[in-house]
C-alpha cells in the first residue's frame, strides 16, 4: 500500500504544474532562448515583482486548438502570438475576454478591437540565399523546379497566412495555383520552426517566412546571406496578436501584462529577437540592418471576418491539391 | 479440461480479459457515439485511406521481399555472430520509433550520410520526407520481423528433406521448386498480413517524416483533428473509420499468421548441399552484409550524434526521463497484473482469451484507444491531469498479447506437471502461485517485463494527445527538441532514450533468466 501511496505521489507532482502568477501561452519560438521570451519574462518580472511563465506550445494554430481543449479549465491566463487570421476562430470560442486598455499603436492599418491586443506585425515572404535567381511571383515558382518548404496552415500561422496571400492574389483560382506549386514543396511542417531549421539544414531552396528574417542574419549573426524575395503579386501580411482568457485568475495582472507588452520595454525587444516590426515603433527607431530589407508596394490583408469567411473554403482547396 | 479440479481459479484472469475487453469495447462505443459526420470525408481523408492502405502493403511487400533472400541467407549459412545477428533482428521491436527515424534522418536525410556521399559522385541529394521517407522506415522496422518469420519457416524445413533431396542428386531449381516455394507459399502470407496490420497504425513515423497532405496515415489524421482543429467529432470519425480497417486486417493477419515471432531455435543452420557454388555463397554473403548495415547503420548514426550533447542534457529532457521511467514502472506492473491470471485462465482451458486478448491487441490503435478515452473522461475530470496513468494504461494494452506470447506456453507446461502434484499436497490459490508458479516463471517474467518497459519508454503515440505543455515523456520530449530545432540536444536525448529501453529490458531481462539458471 505504501508503495501505491508512493506512486500517487509522483503522479500529483509531476501532473500538476507549479502555480505562477501569470501564466502566458505562446508559439514555441517566442520562448526560445534566442527568442523574446527570456527577456520579455525578466523586464516584466522586474516591472510588476511577479512570476511569470511563458508556455511555449508548437505554433499560432496549434496554440488556439490547446486553448480549445483545455477549455476553461485552462491554466493559462493570456495567450500571445495569434493572428487576424484566427481572431474569427477565437472569438467564437467565447474563451476570451475583453481587454480593459487603450492601445497606441503603430500599425500599417487602423486597429480597433476589444479583445486582441496587437504587438507586432510583418510581412509573408520566401527566404533563401542571397545572390540566387528565384522565381519572383507564385506562377513562376509553380512553373519552376524550386523546392520550398512551407507549414501546415492547420496548425501554423505562416502556412495559414500564404493561404491567404494565395487567396488574396488570385481568389477563386487559388486551387490552381497550389496545384502547380504541389511538386515544389518538400515538406509541410507543424510549426515555423521546424521549417526555418530543416531550410538552413539545406532542405530547400526557399522556406516561407517574412520579409524580416533576413535582418536576423545580418544582426545577429553578421551573415548577409540570406534574402527575402519580393514577389509580383505583393505581400500577405500578419498581424500577431494576444488576448486576456476569460478563465483567468489573475485579470487584473494579465490587463497589465496588455499593457507592459505595448511599453517600451517590451517593444524594443521584438524587433532584434521576434524579428518582426514592433506594433509601437521604438523611441530609437528600428534597428540597423532593417533598412536593408525589402518593403512590400502592394500589402495584402483579409480583416478578421473575411479571413474567417474564407479560411474553410482556402483550407480545402489545399488540402484538395496538395493530396493528390 | 476446465471442469477438472484446479489448484487454482480461472476466475481472476476472466476477469481481467473482461476488464481489457470492457475497457477497449467502451473506448470504441465512446468514439462512435462521439463521431460527426460534419462535413464528412472530404478528399484529404480519402487521401489518407488511401495513403494508409497503400504504405502498408508496399511497406509489407518490401519488407517481406527483402526478408526472403536475406532469411534464406541465413537459414543455410553458417559464421561466427550469426546467433547475435539473428538476436539483434528482434532489437528493432524494442527500438523507439523516434530514434529509428532521427538515425534514418542522420543517415538518409539530405545533409545525411548517404547525401554526402552521393555528392562526392555528383548526384543529388536523397530527399526523406514524404511516402518513400515512411516506406523507408517501415522496412527498417519490419526486415527483421519479416526475415525472423520467414527463417523460422526454412528452419521448419526437416534437414532430413534437404539431405533427402540432395541424395537424390536433386537439381537446384528443383529443390526450391519442391521445398521451399510450398514452404514460402505457407509462410509469406502469415508475415505480410501481419506487417500490413503492423503498418496500418503507424503514427510516429508519419508524424516526423510524413505529415503533409499527401503523407498523412488515419492515425495522423486523427492527431491533427485533435491537436490542429481539436475537433472531437471530426476525430472519432477518422478513428471509426481506423477500427474498421484495423480490425478486417487483424482478422486477416490472425487467419494468416500462426506460429509465434520470437522464434525459438532460430539459431540452428540447416546443413545444405546444394547452395555451395562459389556464386550462391557470394550471393548470401552480399544479403546478409545489405541486411545488416541497414539495420545496423542508423543506431550507429544516433550513438555518434548524440554522444556530444550526452554531456549536456537540458533539464527537461531529464524530467521527461524520470517520467517516462514512472509511465513504463507502471505499465508493466499492470502488464504483469493483467496476463498473468489471464494465462493462468488460458491454461485452464479458457482459450477463447487467447484469440479475443490478440485480436483486440492488433485491432486496437493506441489513439483511437486515446480519443475514446479522451472522450470519456472529459465530461467528469480534466484529462491531461490523468496524463501519466491513461499513457501507461494505453501502453499496457499494446503489450497485452505479446505477454501473452511468451507466458501462456510455461503456465501451460507448469500446470500440466505440477497441478496433480499441488493438489494432492493440498497447496492451492495463493500458495500455489507463490511455491510453484512464480518461482518457475522468472524467466517469462523478466521477459515480458523487460519488453513492456522497453516498449512504454519509447512510446510516442497516445502522450501526443494528452500531454500538456508542461509534461512530457522522453520521446514527446525529443519531439519537441526537434521542433524547436535543437538538434543536438535531441540528438543526446535519444541516445539517452535508447540506453533506457535497451537497459532495463536486458536489465529485466536477465534479471529473471540469471535466477532461472541457479
Amino acid at each position: 500500500m505504501k508503495t501505491i501511496a508512493g506512486v500517487a505521489a509522483v503522479i500529483t507532482i509531476t501532473g500538476v504544474a507549479q502555480a505562477q502568477d501569470l501564466t502566458i501561452y505562446t508559439y514555441d519560438s517566442f520562448v526560445s532562448e534566442w527568442g523574446p521570451g527570456p527577456k520579455v519574462e525578466a523586464a516584466f518580472e522586474a516591472e510588476c515583482g511577479c512570476d511569470l511563465a511563458l508556455v511555449g506550445i508548437e505554433d499560432g494554430a496549434a496554440l488556439l486548438a490547446r486553448v480549445r481543449l483545455e477549455g476553461s479549465r485552462s491554466d493559462a491566463d493570456l495567450v500571445l502570438g495569434l493572428d487576424t487570421n484566427l481572431i474569427g476562430a477565437a472569438r467564437e470560442t467565447g474563451l476570451f475576454a475583453p481587454h480593459g486598455i487603450e492601445p497606441e499603436l503603430d500599425l500599417p492599418i487602423a486597429w480597433a478591437d476589444e479583445i486582441f491586443v496587437p504587438y507586432d506585425w510583418g510581412f509573408f515572404a520566401f527566404v533563401t540565399e542571397t545572390g540566387q535567381n528565384r522565381p519572383t511571383n507564385f506562377q513562376s515558382l509553380a512553373d519552376s523546379d524550386t523546392s520550398i518548404i512551407i507549414q501546415d496552415p492547420r496548425s501554423s500561422t505562416p502556412g495559414l497566412g500564404l493561404l491567404m496571400w494565395v487567396k488574396a492574389a488570385y481568389g477563386d483560382e487559388a486551387l490552381g495555383v497550389w496545384e502547380g506549386l504541389a511538386d515544389n514543396i518538400v515538406t509541410v511542417t507543424k510549426g515555423w520552426s521546424e521549417a526555418y531549421g530543416l531550410f538552413l539544414e539545406g532542405e530547400a531552396d526557399m522556406v516561407l517566412s517574412y520579409t524580416t528574417s533576413p535582418a536576423y542574419h545580418l544582426i545577429a549573426e553578421e551573415d548577409g546571406s540570406k534574402m527575402a524575395v519580393a514577389f509580383d503579386e505583393g505581400h500577405y501580411m500578419q498581424i500577431e496578436v494576444a488576448a486576456k482568457l476569460a478563465s483567468s485568475d489573475a485579470p487584473d495582472l494579465a490587463d497589465s501584462f496588455l499593457e507592459f507588452m505595448l511599453s517600451e520595454a517590451f517593444q524594443e525587444i521584438i524587433p532584434t529577437t521576434n524579428w518582426m516590426y514592433p506594433a509601437k515603433i521604438p523611441e530609437a527607431g528600428l534597428p540597423d540592418g532593417f533598412d536593408t530589407l525589402i518593403t512590400p508596394q502592394n500589402p495584402l490583408l483579409f480583416s478578421a471576418e473575411e479571413a474567417d469567411a474564407l479560411r474553410d473554403e482556402a483550407l480545402s482547396e489545399w488540402l484538395t491539391a496538395l493530396s493528390r | 479440461m476446465a471442469d477438472r479440479a484446479q489448484p487454482l481459479s480461472a476466475r481472476a484472469g476472466i476477469w481481467a480479459a473482461a476488464g481489457v475487453a470492457a475497457l477497449i469495447f467502451g473506448a470504441f462505443a465512446a468514439v462512435i457515439w462521439r463521431a460527426e459526420a460534419g462535413r464528412g470525408l472530404g478528399p484529404s481523408d480519402w487521401a489518407a485511406l488511401r495513403f494508409t492502405v497503400v504504405q502498408a502493403a508496399l511497406s509489407a511487400l518490401l519488407s517481406v521481399g527483402f526478408a526472403i533472400p536475406v532469411a534464406r541467407a541465413l537459414a543455410r549459412r553458417r559464421f561466427p555472430g550469426r546467433r547475435a545477428l539473428i538476436a539483434v533482428m528482434g532489437a528493432p521491436f524494442i527500438l523507439p520509433v523516434i530514434v529509428a527515424v532521427l538515425g534514418l534522418i542522420e543517415v538518409f536525410g539530405r545533409s545525411g550520410w548517404v547525401s554526402q556521399a552521393l555528392g562526392f559522385l555528383g548526384v543529388p541529394p536523397l530527399q526523406i520526407y514524404g511516402f518513400h521517407g515512411v516506406i523507408l522506415a517501415h522496412v527498417f522496422f519490419n526486415l527483421p520481423l519479416a526475415t525472423r518469420l520467414i527463417l523460422q519457416g526454412w528452419q521448419e524445413v526437416p534437414a532430413e528433406r534437404f539431405r533427402l533431396a540432395a541424395q537424390l542428386g536433386v537439381d537446384r531449381w528443383a529443390m526450391t521448386r519442391l521445398i521451399e516455394i510450398p514452404m514460402l507459399r505457407k509462410v509469406v502470407p502469415g508475415a505480410l498480413a501481419v506487417i500490413f496490420a503492423i503498418c496500418l497504425t503507424s503514427f510516429a513515423v508519419a508524424l516526423i517524416l510524413g505529415g503533409g497532405p499527401r503523407a498523412t496515415t488515419i492515425e495522423l489524421a486523427i492527431y491533427q483533428a485533435f491537436r490542429f482543429d481539436f475537433d472531437l467529432g471530426r476525430a472519432a470519425l477518422l478513428a471509426g473509420i481506423q477500427i474498421v480497417l484495423t480490425t478486417g486486417a487483424a482478422v486477416v493477419a490472425l487467419r494468416l499468421g500462426q506460429g509465434d515471432s520470437f522464434g525459438g531455435g532460430l539459431d540452428r543452420a540447416v546443413r545444405r548441399w546444394d547452395a555451395t557454388s562459389r556464386l550462391a555463397r557470394q550471393i548470401d554473403t552480399l544479403w546478409i552484409l545489405l541486411g545488416t548495415v541497414f539495420l545496423l547503420l542508423p543506431l550507429l548514426a544516433i550513438t555518434l550524434s548524440g554522444l556530444p550533447g550526452l554531456a549536456d542534457l537540458p533539464s527537461s529532457v531529464w524530467q521527461a526521463a524520470a517520467t517516462s521511467l514512472l509511465v513504463a514502472t507502471l505499465s508493466t506492473v499492470l502488464v504483469l497484473l493483467l496476463t498473468l491470471p489471464m494465462a493462468v485462465a488460458i491454461a485452464f482451458g479458457r482459450d477463447r482469451l487467447v484469440e479475443v486478448s490478440g485480436f483486440l491487441g492488433l485491432a486496437a490503435s493506441p489513439l483511437v484507444i486515446g480519443t475514446g478515452l479522451f472522450v470519456l473522461i472529459r465530461p467528469v475530470a480534466d484529462p491531461m491531469a490523468l496524463v501519466i496513468p491513461v499513457t501507461a494504461g494505453v501502453n499496457a494494452l499494446t503489450v497485452l498479447p505479446f505477454a501473452l506470447r511468451i507466458l501462456v506456453p510455461r503456465v501451460k507446461d507448469i500446470v500440466e506437471g505440477q497441478s496433480r502434484l499441488a493438489l494432492t499436497l493440498g497447496i492451492t490459490g495463493q500458495n500455489f502461485v507463490r511455491l510453484v508458479l512464480l518461482p518457475r516463471m522468472r524467466a517469462q517474467l523478466g521477459f515480458t517485463a523487460g519488453l513492456a518497459t522497453a516498449l512504454s519508454i519509447g512510446d510516442l503515440g497516445v502522450i501526443t494527445l494528452f500531454a500538456d505543455p508542461d509534461i512530457a515523456t522522453l520521446p514527446l520530449q525529443i519531439y519537441r527538441l526537434m521542433g524547436a530545432y535543437r538538434m543536438e540536444a535531441a540528438a543526446g536525448a535519444s541516445l539517452l532514450l535508447l540506453i533506457l529501453s535497451f537497459g532495463t529490458f536486458w536489465l529485466l531481462d536477465r534479471g529473471g533468466r540469471g535466477h532461472a539458471e541457479t
